[in-house]
């Protein structure tokens, strides 16, 4: 469904992807792990628009979509949640997920959504006439997937959806994200929390420095003794 | 006591063009966070736009109608300066877009000589006499009275106000406008098409500043291409007043600037008007910087 064949990009003079190859198959959950500044949140941004490869290209559904703008991105069926949320506080929550849903026409199905959201999210029918700004972390984290979810995308880009959360939240959130792929989406996920990452994965590819050093099988990437040290304390 | 309410009346017809205008410009550095000096010269063009318009009726009717030529004269230079606003934005903002937000400041003066000198080679420089179109009818309730032409302002300006603050708030592309206000690149993850947004936002800026533009050449019957470098200070210091970036506070901004000014004219001197207007914005950014509504929100992590 979305694939990455030698993607290279730079921020300036550094360079930063160096020469990235991964797939993500429909119906998956892939994770990429790795540290800060390993470059995770740049393999999103280039997926979804943000930022340009300066070789190599991004297919989805077999089309390159490495020189399309973020807009068109989206509409393809892309939906990227960033890192930190990004919500937009001064607007109510309802709003937000107006917004989320701002390519579509559809608005019967798009309460459909709407309601499908509320089920994985209850608290968000709760806050709907609030500012997003007043919600707690683990609300705007949920509120930014749930953002992400009313483009239907066919495919959801999570940047740390764990990133400043208590260890109670990232459970659930990650109990969230389970059951959004249980209804048939295709999730890729960047984590440096990579004991939850890899209990929800199918699959892993370990991100160093710009350059990928290990994939495989979820369980197969939580049994490397090089990851168990490195990033699961073991 | 009956100065006071006269002149607080006469304030707010003033202060609700001011407010028109402020819209503008307070609209604009909500989403691109640019102090647009040319929008002062948009105003102006309105207004000249304006006079066009009444100077062909009064070329093809004998006895112009009134209506009809308020009407075709605010939505011909409606139409005309939200074209202008377009495409001030697409030739001289656009490229800008990456830049320090300096160049793009430094290019809307650049943009606001361009339109007086093009207005002044196209009308001439001297002042121009708008004819007044309206019957000269004076309203008079107790000690005070006020003129058909402030019944006009009055109630356009509220309902295009009312309008703008239900655009905003519900439309989609009033939604898109404030996503893009807070935060571009999570707007364009959302499929808003950004760099139209903006331009929607010139627009409609542009347009307002057009419909202030002709009230104001009507009111005071006469109009020159240099008006709209102090009309749009004064609208900017109105939007500066109310907290630039809120709707809500440029038309407060308007109408309070309009008020104070019309004061100090009345019990002061009107030679003196500009000068309360300026004394607001220097106490105003002394005393609290963000304006009445600004809001100050904690940075983003």
């Amino acid at each position: 469904m979305l694939e990455l064949n030698h993607v290279y990009t730079r921020y300036g003079k550094v360079e930063c992807l160096k020469g990235i190859s991964f797939t993500v198959k429909e119906g998956e959950i892939v994770a990429i792990l790795g540290a800060n500044g390993a470059g995770k949140t740049t393999i999103l941004k280039t997926i979804s628009g943000l930022i340009r490869p300066t070789a190599g290209e991004v297919l989805f559904k077999g089309k390159s979509i490495s020189s399309l703008s973020p807009e068109a991105i989206v509409r393809f069926g892309v939906a990227h949640v960033p890192e930190g949320r990004q919500i937009f506080q001064r607007l109510e929550v309802r709003e937000n997920l107006d917004l989320g849903a701002f390519i579509r026409r559809d608005k019967s199905e798009i309460q459909k959504d709407r309601e499908m959201i509320f089920e994985i999210f209850p608290i968000l029918k709760k806050r709907l006439k609030q500012k997003a700004g007043t919600l707690s972390g683990g609300e705007q984290q949920m509120l930014a997937i749930g953002r992400g979810l009313m483009s239907r995308p066919s495919v959801l880009l999570l940047d740390e959806p764990s990133l400043g959360l208590a260890p109670i939240l990232i459970s659930s959130i990650y109990r969230m994200i389970r059951a959004i792929h249980e209804q048939g989406k295709t999730i890729l996920l960047i984590e440096q929390n990579a004991h939850m990452a890899l209990k929800v994965a199918n699959r892993a590819y370990v991100l160093q420095i710009g350059q990928i050093v290990l994939e495989g099988s979820a369980k197969e990437v939580a049994a490397n003794p090089a990851i168990q040290s490195a990033y699961l304390g073991g | 006591m009956s100065l006071f309410l006269q002149q607080i009346l006469n304030g707010l017809s003033i202060g609700l063009v001011y407010a028109l205008i402020a819209l503008g410009y307070t609209m604009v550095y909500g989403v691109i966070q640019l102090i647009n000096f040319a929008h002062g010269e948009i105003f102006m063009v309105g207004g000249y736009l304006a006079l066009t318009v009444i100077l062909l009726f009064s070329l093809f009717f004998a006895q112009v109608p009134v209506w009809g030529a308020l009407v075709a004269m605010i939505v011909f230079s409606v139409l005309g300066c939200a074209l202008l606003g377009a495409v001030v934005e697409r030739v001289a903002y656009r490229p800008l877009r990456g830049s320090p937000k300096l160049t793009a400041l430094i290019t809307s003066i650049g943009v606001s000589f361009f339109l007086q000198n093009a207005v002044m080679l196209i009308y001439g420089s001297k002042e121009q006499s708008v004819p007044p179109i309206l019957p000269y009818h004076v309203f008079e309730m107790g000690a005070i009275s006020f003129s058909l032409m402030q019944v006009i302002i009055f109630f356009t300006s509220i309902i295009l106000m009312t309008l703008l603050t239900r655009f905003v708030k519900f439309s989609k592309t009033g939604k898109a406008m404030r996503a893009v206000s807070e935060n571009r690149e999570a707007a364009s993850l959302m499929g808003v098409p950004v760099q139209k947004v903006i331009q929607a936002t010139f627009v409609i800026g542009a347009a307002l500043a057009a419909v202030g533009g002709a009230l104001f050449a009507l009111n005071y019957e006469s109009i020159n291409f240099h008006d709209g470098y102090l009309a749009g200070l004064k609208a900017f210091t109105a939007a500066v007043f109310g907290g630039i970036g809120s709707i809500p506070g440029a038309v407060i901004g308007g109408i309070c600037l309009g008020v104070f000014e019309s004061l100090g004219a009345g019990y002061i001197s009107s030679e003196w008007k500009d000068v309360f207007a300026f004394i607001l914005l220097v106490t105003v950014l002394i005393f609290k910087p963000s304006g009445i509504l600004g809001e100050h929100l904690p940075e983003k992590v």
